[in-house]
């Protein structure tokens, strides 16, 4: 556009703005080259997994031919995984310690943000920090004194003790999160609900929560990764198989001394990486915008 | 909502502020109550289930295995004086600081790459990218030991057609030790990526259109402009990831269980032998306890770093 005015003036400021131009284009380029190359290198293990999920056991230990790719697509270890009662187990109890993690977590996280960040206390603001500086103790420090308190309390070899300790892992990030959202709501905003004779729940209710909808979104997405992905606790309080989540299942199950039934494994990590896939797939933007808010504001 | 709301501000304001002086105090008494009891829950929570847990492994750490009497602090005497203990402290080390070094660069590099990259087409790339970091790692862990695999493995397939010779990846030491940073930068990277490329964009476009008009170079962009800018946040994400590296167990537990002869332990994956599989508890808490001041440790230099920097910001 601009070029054409430049033309009919001067004709050397166009050699310079077109080699501007395709200097751009080449960083351009160069820039999709070695992002493209990163993105193979990136997706190996996942294109990996899935290709063995589709092999059948035969294939596998036939070991002929490129172990890269199919030669003959089955589904049959998917659809002995579906009918497989234990895995049926696993998926069923992960998804309820996962939905009452979250739940929990953002009981927990939206109510504490929502004091500290807008009544404050004595000591809210050593509380905030301390908090988060809970991730100093990290829980493969914490799981051994809490194979005591959770014998303690009988939840040995139970899935409810997950729904305990998960929320450990996820609310200090998640406080964290909603104390940024709930922070850049205007104070002028509260003041007028108190004044018209809000009550402080109906305030949190009525304007917070709506308010701060992406961040509790973010919010929500990091409990439900924590709480789907958790390897270590489920490992150490877990035995049975009727108890079991995923991760340990997996693990546990379907490697039967030195049998590897790898199609089956790799079948069972596609079905249990789905769900966390697609909630990033269509909740990506909420997710990054929550993880970088606080960031790049502190 | 706002408009809506905000007309009778002006109206009764006036009404409250005229309260007298003892129902205000009554009013912020009855605030601060509320505010604590909406705490308590994370309170609780953390009191309960952090705090408590790890007075109580400091306790559990001075018992003998039996845990039926005081031994002080010999646990940890036994601990520093063992060949694989040392071994531990070195991996552990050596595991974070080289993981979160890479992941750094690699993220920084990545991160560079995308903002050239146009809006539109930056989601696609950045969704792919973020793919390691999706997956549970506990499962793609188990992928890439499939791929480590010695008897059929995808990787010495490659090396083989390429004319080199298959490599034992988990079976030699400083092999393995190569094979769990790399999965740890692998799956790490893009969490670097993203809170980077966040940074970048939060740089004034001013700034750069200043440093070219005085004649700086893309270098020298990268060095006085770019790097000063995103100083906080690369500490504060170096900060999270190291704790969060140094603290790893997946990785190692599942690719290698600390093997070949210990090479691969870890502080998380040794207490975990010692104190569930071998039924030590002290013992295991002893190890983990040792994760704590290193932490602290680094944790205190950050963020004081981090304070001191927005303090010159904000003057």
């Amino acid at each position: 556009m601009s070029a054409t005015t430049f033309e009919a003036a001067n004709n050397r400021p166009i050699s310079h703005r077109s080699s501007m131009h395709r200097q751009r284009a080449w960083a351009l380029w160069g820039s999709y080259a070695a992002l493209g190359a990163f993105v193979v290198v990136f997706l190996v293990p996942p294109f990996y997994m899935l290709m063995t999920s589709l092999k059948s056991s035969a294939e596998i230990s036939a070991q002929k031919g490129s172990p890269w790719i199919v030669h003959h697509p089955t589904l049959a270890n998917f659809w002995y995984l579906i009918t497989y009662p234990n895995f049926q187990t696993y998926y069923l109890n992960t998804v309820i310690v996962t939905v009452l993690t979250v739940v929990l977590s953002m009981t927990i996280a939206i109510l504490a943000a929502f004091s500290l960040a807008r009544m404050g206390f004595w000591g809210s603001q050593t509380l905030a920090t301390g908090v988060f500086l809970t991730y100093l103790i990290p829980a493969s420090l914490l799981f051994l004194p809490l194979f005591r308190v959770i014998g303690f309390l009988g939840l040995i070899n139970s899935y409810w003790c997950l729904v305990l300790l998960y929320p450990t892992l996820a609310v200090p990030f998640c406080t964290w999160i909603m104390i940024g959202y709930f922070s850049s709501i205007p104070k002028e905003l509260d003041e007028a609900a108190l004044i018209d004779g809000a009550g402080y729940l109906q305030m949190l209710f009525r304007i917070f929560i709506p308010v701060a909808m992406p961040g509790i979104i973010a919010a929500t997405i990091f409990a439900f990764t924590i709480s789907w992905g958790a390897f270590l606790y489920p490992l150490a309080y877990l035995y049975t198989s009727n108890q079991m989540v995923l991760t340990v299942g997996i693990v546990s199950d379907l490697i039967r001394g030195d049998v590897f039934e790898w199609g089956k494994i790799m079948a069972a990590n596609v079905l249990a990486s789905l769900p966390p896939i697609l909630i990033y797939a269509f909740l990506m933007d909420y997710y990054v915008a929550g993880l970088t808010a606080g960031a790049t504001k502190g | 909502m706002a408009d809506g709301t905000s007309v009778p501000v002006g109206v009764i304001a006036p009404g409250v502020v005229a309260r007298p002086r003892g129902s205000m105090k009554k009013f912020a008494q009855r605030r601060s109550t509320i505010a604590v009891c909406l705490c308590l829950p994370l309170i609780v929570l953390v009191a309960g289930f952090v705090i408590y847990p790890a007075f109580y492994a400091i306790y559990l750490s001075m018992l003998n295995k039996k845990m039926t009497a005081f031994v002080g602090l010999s646990n940890f005497a036994f601990l520093l004086k063992r060949h694989t203990f040392q071994l531990v402290i070195f991996q552990s080390c050596l595991f974070a600081i080289t993981a979160v070094v890479f992941k750094a660069l690699i993220g920084f590099i990545l991160a560079h790459l995308m903002h050239n990259v146009p809006g539109k087409n930056q989601r696609i790339w950045r969704g792919l990218l973020l793919v390691p970091w999706v997956i549970p790692l506990a499962l793609s862990t188990l992928t890439w030991w499939w791929m480590f695999d010695p008897s059929y493995s995808a990787l010495n397939w490659v090396l083989e057609e390429l004319g080199f010779r298959a490599v034992p990846w988990l079976g030699v030491g400083w092999i393995a030790r190569f094979c769990t940073i790399t999965v740890n930068v692998w799956y790490g990277t893009p969490f670097f990526m993203i809170m980077y490329l966040a940074a970048l964009k939060s740089v004034p476009e001013q700034l750069y259109e200043a440093a070219s008009i005085d004649g700086a170079g893309a270098v020298q962009k990268l060095f006085f402009v770019t790097l000063p800018m995103m100083r906080n946040i690369i500490a504060i994400t170096v900060l999270f990831s190291l704790i969060v590296t140094f603290a790893d167990f997946d990785i190692v537990r599942i690719l290698t269980s600390g093997g070949p002869e210990d090479m691969t332990h870890v502080f998380a994956t040794y207490a975990f032998q010692v104190g569930i599989q071998s039924g030590d508890i002290p013992l295991g808490a002893a190890d983990s306890l040792f994760m704590f001041p290193i932490l602290a440790f680094a944790a205190f230099f950050v963020l004081r770093g981090v304070t001191r920097r927005s303090k010159e910001i904000a003057v």
